[in-house]
């Protein structure tokens, strides 16, 4: 990490309520996000992405959004209008979505996709957004940009997909990019180019990077830093690496009922879940 | 128990008939557990239903328990085999209760004493009797792949076919769902036949590893091979090296490729 964070966030708290009481969806998470990666492992329902969505101003009513501390540099996330989100999202933090086949519109060109991007948050009219939206299919290297700006996406593969989606949102070059799940749809040899391309671009933009996962063998080998999350909290915040090293009971369990090749178990152990780490214990 | 000759799986007609897998052969023996990875598009679910009589094959055989399968199986050849699917969402009924889906295979099948066997079934899969009335979306993830594979075994299969069963489950869940598998195998000497993209789930589960590639079998091994490394087509290792998540090497070289 070096200079300032990009990123504040101090008791950040996620409320949905309903007929049966509140339910608390993101419960005071604090961290700081600089130049760095940063990875949010968690099980379903821990509420990693729903803290990329609070961030990115994404919450849909009648979920509440607080916090103690929301900062994305000298902008206060706490204050800003859906207005202001509508200019920063993109512009400022963008956030790259597990499935393009779902989160591409598809009745439009990819090319014209990404063009949208630059001319709303960038300007200078239609001949230049072409010119940035082809360099960026080169950036995420796709071989024959030309080609795939006229495509739709139905007719490109997950990773073209995912690549044109990384291209779209990195186009405005924003500070931080949240990517939650980027490569989970992806096979296994196409999710290392993914994630290859989107390292190369968030280190050489200067980029905070938020990478939301289930997947803790990923984040351990691509993050500097990882949280992780529960019920909620962050019950537990280490350097990636060491990772295996986690100390609470939760990480531990996580780790031990991943099956691993070369130490093979007869039986895996099942997390035994203690109902004080959902209190941050 | 199952042994596959030369087959070859064609999608389409004529000039459009794509084969989605070929000239494939292997053979699994009684009780053993064996395992198809590969990437998507690379066949092996193609495989799984054929195996399965889901979808004809085009040539080769395919045997089970000894006899070859004709094209239109007869209800005893159905009952012999099973299959649990991948999305515990989509595999079960919204409107069916779990008590609906499990009394339809015994309907099929003709079998008597239905009330016992679901409460069996519920029990040997670790559900209560409190789960039998219950609608899917009143279940979670794991629940629900539970039931999925009370939905398989209740007919007395002696072969189970596992169509990526937990990779839309969390890795605890995972955790329960594998074990339960290598319990159910243990206890009825079922032969297991597992479709992943997951190579360390394939090498947990099961002893020995089919690796697919474009519609053809590129390397039969084990799973001891497999952990040790001690493959050689270039495409298991590109699915070993991916398995480690996310490592430096890996990247450089699809850098180059890309």
């Amino acid at each position: 990490m070096s200079g300032a964070p990009l990123l504040c966030v101090r008791n950040l708290r996620v409320t949905y309520p309903s007929a049966q009481g509140d339910t608390h969806a993101v419960r005071d998470v604090s961290f700081t996000l600089g130049r760095e990666r940063l990875g949010i492992v968690g099980e379903s329902g821990s509420g990693k992405s729903t803290t990329g969505r609070a961030i990115m101003g994404l919450v849909p009513p009648p979920g509440r959004v607080t916090a103690d501390e929301l900062r994305l540099g000298e902008l206060d996330l706490c204050r800003l209008s859906e207005r202001g989100f509508r200019q920063l999202r993109g512009r400022r933090v963008a956030m790259v979505l597990q499935d393009p086949k779902y989160a591409l519109n598809p009745v439009m060109s990819i090319g014209r996709q990404i063009s949208e991007t630059h001319r709303a948050h960038v300007g200078g009219g239609k001949p230049a957004a072409r010119r940035a939206a082809l360099e960026m299919l080169e950036a995420v290297r796709i071989r024959d940009p030309e080609r795939v700006f006229t495509l739709f996406p139905h007719e490109v593969s997950g990773g073209m997909g995912q690549r044109a989606m990384i291209a779209m949102m990195l186009i405005a070059n924003p500070e931080v990019l949240i990517a939650d799940e980027p490569t989970s749809a992806l096979d296994a040899t196409i999710q290392t180019q993914v994630l290859a391309i989107l390292d190369e671009l968030v280190r050489g933009r200067g980029m905070g990077l938020i990478l939301i996962s289930h997947n803790l063998h990923l984040v351990s080998a691509f993050c500097d830093r990882v949280l992780v999350m529960y019920a909620g909290r962050v019950v537990e915040t280490c350097e990636a690496g060491k990772l295996r090293e986690a100390k609470h009971p939760y990480t531990r369990g996580l780790l031990d009922a991943l099956p691993e090749l070369g130490r093979r178990r007869e039986l895996l152990p099942q997390l035994q879940r203690d109902p004080a780490w959902a209190d941050g214990a | 128990m199952i042994r596959l000759d030369r087959v070859t799986v064609r999608y389409g007609h004529g000039r459009n008939a794509i084969a989605a897998a070929s000239d494939i052969s292997f053979a699994v023996a009684p009780g053993a557990a064996f395992g198809l990875v590969g990437e998507s598009g690379s066949g092996k679910s193609t495989v799984l239903r054929s195996i399965a009589g889901l979808i004809p094959h085009a040539e080769g055989q395919v045997q089970l328990g000894g006899a070859a399968m004709p094209p239109q199986r007869n209800r005893a050849q159905r009952r012999l085999v099973q299959m649990v699917f991948q999305d515990p969402y989509g595999s079960l009924h919204p409107n069916q209760t779990v008590d609906q889906a499990l009394a339809s295979p015994l309907r099929i099948q003709g079998l008597d004493g239905g009330e016992q066997r679901i409460a069996t079934a519920l029990r040997e899969v670790g559900l209560g009797p409190e789960h039998r009335f219950r609608f899917p979306h009143q279940l979670s993830g794991g629940q629900r792949q539970r039931v999925a594979i009370a939905r398989a075994l209740i007919v007395a299969p002696r072969i189970l076919l596992l169509d990526e069963p937990t990779s839309a489950l969390d890795v605890s869940v995972q955790a329960e769902i594998l074990n339960l598998l290598v319990r159910l195998r243990r206890e009825r000497g079922l032969t297991l036949l597992m479709v992943s993209h997951d190579l360390a789930v394939i090498a947990h589960l099961c002893d020995r590893v089919g690796v697919m590639q474009h519609g053809a079998l590129v390397e039969l091994t084990s799973s001891d091979a497999l952990a040790a490394g001690a493959v050689t087509h270039p495409h298991t290792l590109e699915l070993l090296r991916s398995n480690a998540g996310y490592d430096m090497r890996g990247a450089e070289a699809a850098r180059f490729e890309a």
